[in-house]
């Protein structure tokens, strides 16, 4: 079976940060999800802390700079994606959101994706939902069904009403390794090849 | 090889003065630079078209037929023509009027505009801007190259026995560019055309340009215009020169750090590695310009972008001096001893006319079309 690319976005601020921990249980948990499938995978971490000025030159500049070409390329080619992001104010972070702005917009076209954030609070949980889910539902990606939420209180095994994080972290997985496993690998559209309408037909629908 | 100079024609305050020079001064400036432009052997000088501040330059063929008339060997271009707002019938008009007035000296590049409120305000929708481009230059080449138009489109009125006049100078209509960053349908337009193909290469980085170009020169040969290598390429440039590299920099940095395009955002040493942007001595702009060959190939036209961002007209004038006296005829004598005798220099009026076996005077006498015999009464009939 071909090697399968997953691509991890986190936007996590603090070094290390909840939201890196977070992705990285979402992603040892895929990895080994497709394995269990038998799909190799190679796996790309995309710190956005990293890119925060490369993000803000990108909206300035119009073009993703060398070093966040990179992420981008990273982010676009993958077969699938998770994207973890912090709650600030509400909702995803201003960091999380410029990445995804700067992409073209078609670029995650039908993209497993997997969601998680971090909080203080379990209070927070419904940005996954409110938020996340419409920006990915928007840029038309095939989003799992679960979507993984961590408080502060989850990393010492939760509160008695709900499954603990490690259950949810499964059961996330094992739905982004259904989706990938699902399609085949991803081949990006390549904008200058040649054209399958002729010009002559684009004059006559002109 | 063309080397000349294009102007977007803003009004932008001198970052280092805290002055904004008045929409007079400015136009003034512009004409003034055009000038200058000839004086130190430029080719070309190329002005763009905008329908909002700060920009001055509504009407080009207005400030270019003055400039024409100021000038004589001075080749008059744009960058660049509305295509998708700009009704093809006042482009046909207006292009043949300055191309008479200019005596051939002037050809068009086109483009799309990108600035959202100017398609509505033109009764448009930028959503069909590819539509538009593709309707309307296919609209404006024949009336250029027919001499009563029967027309029916999506975007405009029809036409019935529609002869646009002044008819092409010579019988042959100015040449055109097409300018785009990032649509390969516009360099697809370009190359079913067999007409020219300009970057802009300015703000992105120079593998962009060099995948567009690329794409154009293999769509132009797959269309039958000749090989890929003998197709026509224009590129833009941005340069700030002085004797000393380090002065170049000290004095550009201001002016690169306020720029309305990239301003507040990458420092002026990230944005000249990613982009063809050279701010240093003579000698590293020839070395620069020189390697941009290595990856579009041989090209015909290289324009400079050296007039914005608030730099002041006395500076401005000093840049075309030393982009005069020392840099382009460097590049003139390097480029020519590059490039293979099969690729073609960039069409002139007079090559055009060559090509189309000699001028021919194609007035349209209001007895009829010289071909069909039609009159405005009969075809409409």
């Amino acid at each position: 079976m071909s090697t399968r690319t997953l691509a991890v976005v986190s936007a996590g601020l603090s070094v290390p940060s909840s939201t890196r921990l977070l992705a990285d249980r979402l992603t040892t948990a895929t990895t080994e999800a497709l394995r269990e499938r038998g799909l190799p995978v190679t796996v790309e971490v995309v710190e956005l802390r990293q890119h925060a000025r490369d993000l803000a030159d990108n909206l300035l500049t119009g073009f993703p700079n060398e070093a966040l070409r990179g992420a981008v390329d990273t982010v676009v080619g993958a077969d699938g994606l998770i994207a973890v992001t912090p709650v600030f104010s509400a909702s995803y972070s201003g960091l999380f959101k410029t990445f995804f702005d700067v992409l073209d917009k078609d670029a995650l076209t039908g993209k497993p994706v997997l969601l998680g954030a971090t909080a203080g609070t379990a209070r927070h949980s419904l940005v996954l939902e409110h938020a996340m889910r419409p920006l990915f539902a928007y840029l038309r990606s095939t989003v799992a069904p679960t979507a993984v939420f961590a408080a502060s209180e989850d990393w010492a095994g939760g509160d008695a009403g709900t499954p603990a994080l490690t259950g949810r972290v499964q059961r996330a997985a094992g739905e982004l390794a259904d989706l990938v496993a699902a399609r085949p690998p991803a081949a990006p559209a390549d904008p200058f090849a040649d054209p399958t309408t002729s010009f002559e037909d684009l004059l006559r629908g002109a | 090889m063309q080397f000349g100079i294009f102007t977007v024609s803003d009004i932008t305050t001198d970052p280092t003065t805290g002055r904004t020079p008045t929409e007079a001064e400015r136009l003034q400036a512009v004409l003034t630079i055009a000038q200058k432009a000839e004086e130190v052997g430029l080719d070309v000088f190329a002005l763009g078209e905008h329908h909002n501040p700060p920009f001055f330059s509504s009407s080009p063929t207005t400030t270019l037929a003055w400039i024409a008339a100021k000038t004589q060997k001075l080749l008059l271009s744009t960058s660049t023509t509305l295509i998708t707002t700009n009704d093809p019938v006042k482009i046909a008009e207006d292009y043949a009027m300055l191309q008479h007035l200019a005596g051939g000296r002037v050809d068009l590049m086109m483009g799309r505009g990108n600035t959202g409120p100017v398609y509505p305000w033109f009764g448009q929708d930028i959503r069909n801007g590819l539509e538009l481009a593709v309707e309307n230059y296919a609209l404006l080449r024949r009336l250029w190259t027919e001499d009563v138009v029967d027309w029916q489109g999506k975007h405009r009125t029809p036409l019935q026995g529609f002869t646009s006049t002044p008819r092409p100078l010579d019988g042959v209509p100015p040449f055109v560019w097409h300018g785009s960053i990032r649509s390969p349908q516009i360099a697809e337009q370009a190359a079913f055309y067999g007409d020219g193909f300009f970057h802009n290469h300015i703000f992105w980085p120079p593998e962009h340009t060099q995948r567009m170009v690329e794409f154009y020169r293999r769509r132009y040969e797959h269309y039958g215009h000749g090989a890929a290598d003998q197709a026509i390429v224009g590129l833009g440039g941005q340069v700030f020169m002085r004797k000393n590299s380090q002065d170049a920099v000290d004095e550009f940095r201001p002016y690169f750090d306020n720029a309305p395009v990239y301003g507040h955002g990458p420092s002026l040493e990230d944005f000249s590695r990613e982009t063809p942007l050279t701010v240093g001595s003579p000698q590293q702009v020839i070395e620069r310009t020189l390697g941009f060959r290595d990856y579009v190939g041989d090209y015909q036209r290289q324009l400079f972008l050296i007039d914005h961002a608030g730099l002041p007209l006395k500076t401005v004038l000093e840049q075309l001096d030393i982009l005069g006296e020392e840099v382009v005829p460097v590049l003139r004598e390097e480029f020519a001893a590059l490039k293979p005798a099969h690729v073609p220099d960039a069409p002139t009026h007079a090559s055009r006319v060559a090509a189309a076996g000699g001028a021919k005077d194609s007035t349209v006498h209001a007895e009829g079309d010289s071909v069909t015999g039609r009159t405005v009464e009969t075809a409409t009939r």
